[in-house]
């Protein structure tokens, strides 16, 4: 087995974080804010000033929770709110949050600052500063065993169960054995899964609490009448949500798994980790997730570092936040499109790799991007991100058995 | 994993009913099933969809990667396509939905 590097240079924040980017996030409150807030972005887009944000005018303890924990990230060194200001969102909670976690903060409300052209021109100045004192930030070590690597798949066909998830899933091995925690998802894309799942649970109470986590998938699924399986899955010769399901479950390996993690909790230590992204309770608010950025940011929103991205159609998407690796399935996608991929696992398809080889090259990339490598969504300017109304309850004492996550949104 | 470069396929388990193509494949072109057996492709068909790895009976459990993926809801021929004209979901069909 080839070695990886064990550390890497990293940014230090004040509450103890170390972060492989060095981001500005100008957050927008309700989407009346949304045009402020992207228009402050624009002239520093390919300097590390992301958009982020929740639409909604009315409040929501999720979007609360997810701002709160993105705005706080690791990667993110400053924030800058920006209000209509008439809106629901609790934003005095929100700044006081980021400043109690030691990032430079500032909240503009549109309606007090004078209007669009006023607060776009205090923004900019803002952010400007910030970029000018986060050059000299303080720069630290970071470890294999605080990094924290999140996977996903999207625009999947048949070749993603066969090439890129179980390389990922080798990677994950890999990575976990080597002291990061590793996150999985898409309970939605687990159904037929859920008794091997079960059976790699740490403790019984946990495999039970995995298993439910997958019949509340299926049981939203079925509340919304379509499964978590789009038009181009079946023209990519996947057929049905089993199917589908048997090929992205790959991605989490084969190591046991530790605990379950809602939107926000932060695994305690390395480790494998499912996290759970439907909402609890009756299907009250729509699809569970409309697109795939929804779950890449509560991924983020966990902790994650950097995203492990699988697709065999050929998803161009990164994140706001934390960089995403992109790894291609289908060789014929990666000919077409290599300029949005960083890692062709097509290859082993045309018999040129062993997924071994593959799962070597991602742990490398996945080292190599934490340790400031832009990854091909970044160079391309991918700054996606999307957050809608959820409810969750706080995950019980038997979801992390092992360690013990964090788990932030309960405590508040 | 029995694989075969030679023969278009792979057979992700060993007792899986289906085996999925690893290069497109043409119209009318013969491949070669698991046993040696000759296969005329019905249809053009690209990198990732399933062929029969043996004859399948209406209402059989399909198997890939060693696992279900549904039920046969027509007789399938060893070699013949096999997707959603002739395999449904045990759990969500997605015909149900209103998002096509």
């Amino acid at each position: 087995m080839r070695l990886l590097p064990a550390s890497w240079p990293a940014y230090e924040r004040q509450d103890g974080g170390k972060g492989v980017r060095n981001v500005v996030a100008v957050t927008y409150l309700v989407e009346c804010a949304h045009h402020v807030a992207r228009e402050i972005t624009t002239p520093f887009r390919e300097r590390g000033v992301h958009t982020i944000g929740f639409p909604g005018c009315y409040p929501n303890a999720y979007a609360s929770e997810m701002l709160g924990s993105l705005c706080t990230h690791p990667n993110v060194g400053a924030v800058l709110l920006v209000s209509l200001g008439c809106e629901s969102f609790p934003r005095a909670a929100l700044e006081d949050r980021v400043a109690q976690s030691g990032r430079p903060v500032k909240t503009l409300v549109i309606q007090q600052a004078g209007g669009t052209r006023k607060t776009i021109e205090d923004g900019r100045r803002w952010v400007s500063d910030q970029l000018l004192a986060l050059r000299d930030g303080a720069r630290t070590t970071m470890w294999m065993e605080e990094l924290i690597v999140g996977t996903i798949c999207g625009g999947s066909d048949g070749t993603s169960g066969v090439t890129a998830n179980p390389a990922v899933g080798r990677a994950f091995d890999r990575l976990v054995t080597d002291g990061a925690a590793c996150i999985f998802e898409e309970t939605l894309e687990m159904i037929g899964c859920e008794e091997h799942l079960a059976g790699r649970a740490v403790t019984a109470e946990l495999g039970d609490e995995l298993r439910a986590s997958v019949a509340k998938a299926e049981h939203y699924s079925v509340a919304m009448g379509w499964p978590s399986f789009a038009t181009g899955n079946a023209s990519g010769g996947l057929t049905t949500i089993e199917e589908k399901s048997l090929g992205a479950y790959s991605k989490s390996g084969r190591l046991p798994v530790h605990g379950l993690l809602k939107p926000c909790d932060k695994p305690g230590r390395g480790g494998l980790y499912l996290l759970d992204v439907v909402p609890d309770g009756e299907a009250r608010w729509g699809f569970a997730n409309i697109a795939d950025n929804v779950e890449v940011a509560e991924l983020i929103s966990c902790g994650a570092h950097v995203v492990l991205f699988t697709t065999g159609r050929g998803s161009v998407v990164g994140s706001a936040i934390s960089p995403v690796i992109k790894i291609c399935a289908n060789p014929l996608t990666y000919t077409r499109m290599s300029d949005d991929m960083d890692v062709n696992a097509g290859r082993i398809l045309d018999g040129e790799a062993m997924l071994d080889e593959v799962a070597h090259e991602i742990c490398a990339a996945t080292l190599r991007v934490a340790a400031g490598e832009p990854t091909a969504s970044e160079t391309l300017g991918h700054q996606e991100f999307i957050l809608g109304y959820k409810s969750f309850e706080p995950a019980g004492p038997a979801c992390h058995p092992a360690f013990g996550a964090t788990g932030d949104r309960q405590e508040r | 994993m029995s694989e075969d470069r030679g023969t278009g396929w792979v057979r992700l388990d060993e007792g899986d009913s289906v085996v999925v193509l690893t290069r497109e494949v043409a119209r009318g072109e013969e491949l070669r099933g698991p046993g040696g057996e000759r296969w005329i492709v019905g249809a053009p068909l690209t990198m990732g969809h399933k062929l029969a790895a043996h004859a399948i009976a209406r209402g059989e459990t399909v198997l890939k990667y060693g696992f279900p993926i549904g039920v046969a809801s027509a007789p399938i021929a060893a070699g013949e396509h096999v997707h959603t004209h002739n395999l449904r979901s045990a759990h969500i069909g997605i015909a149900q939905g209103d998002a096509a």
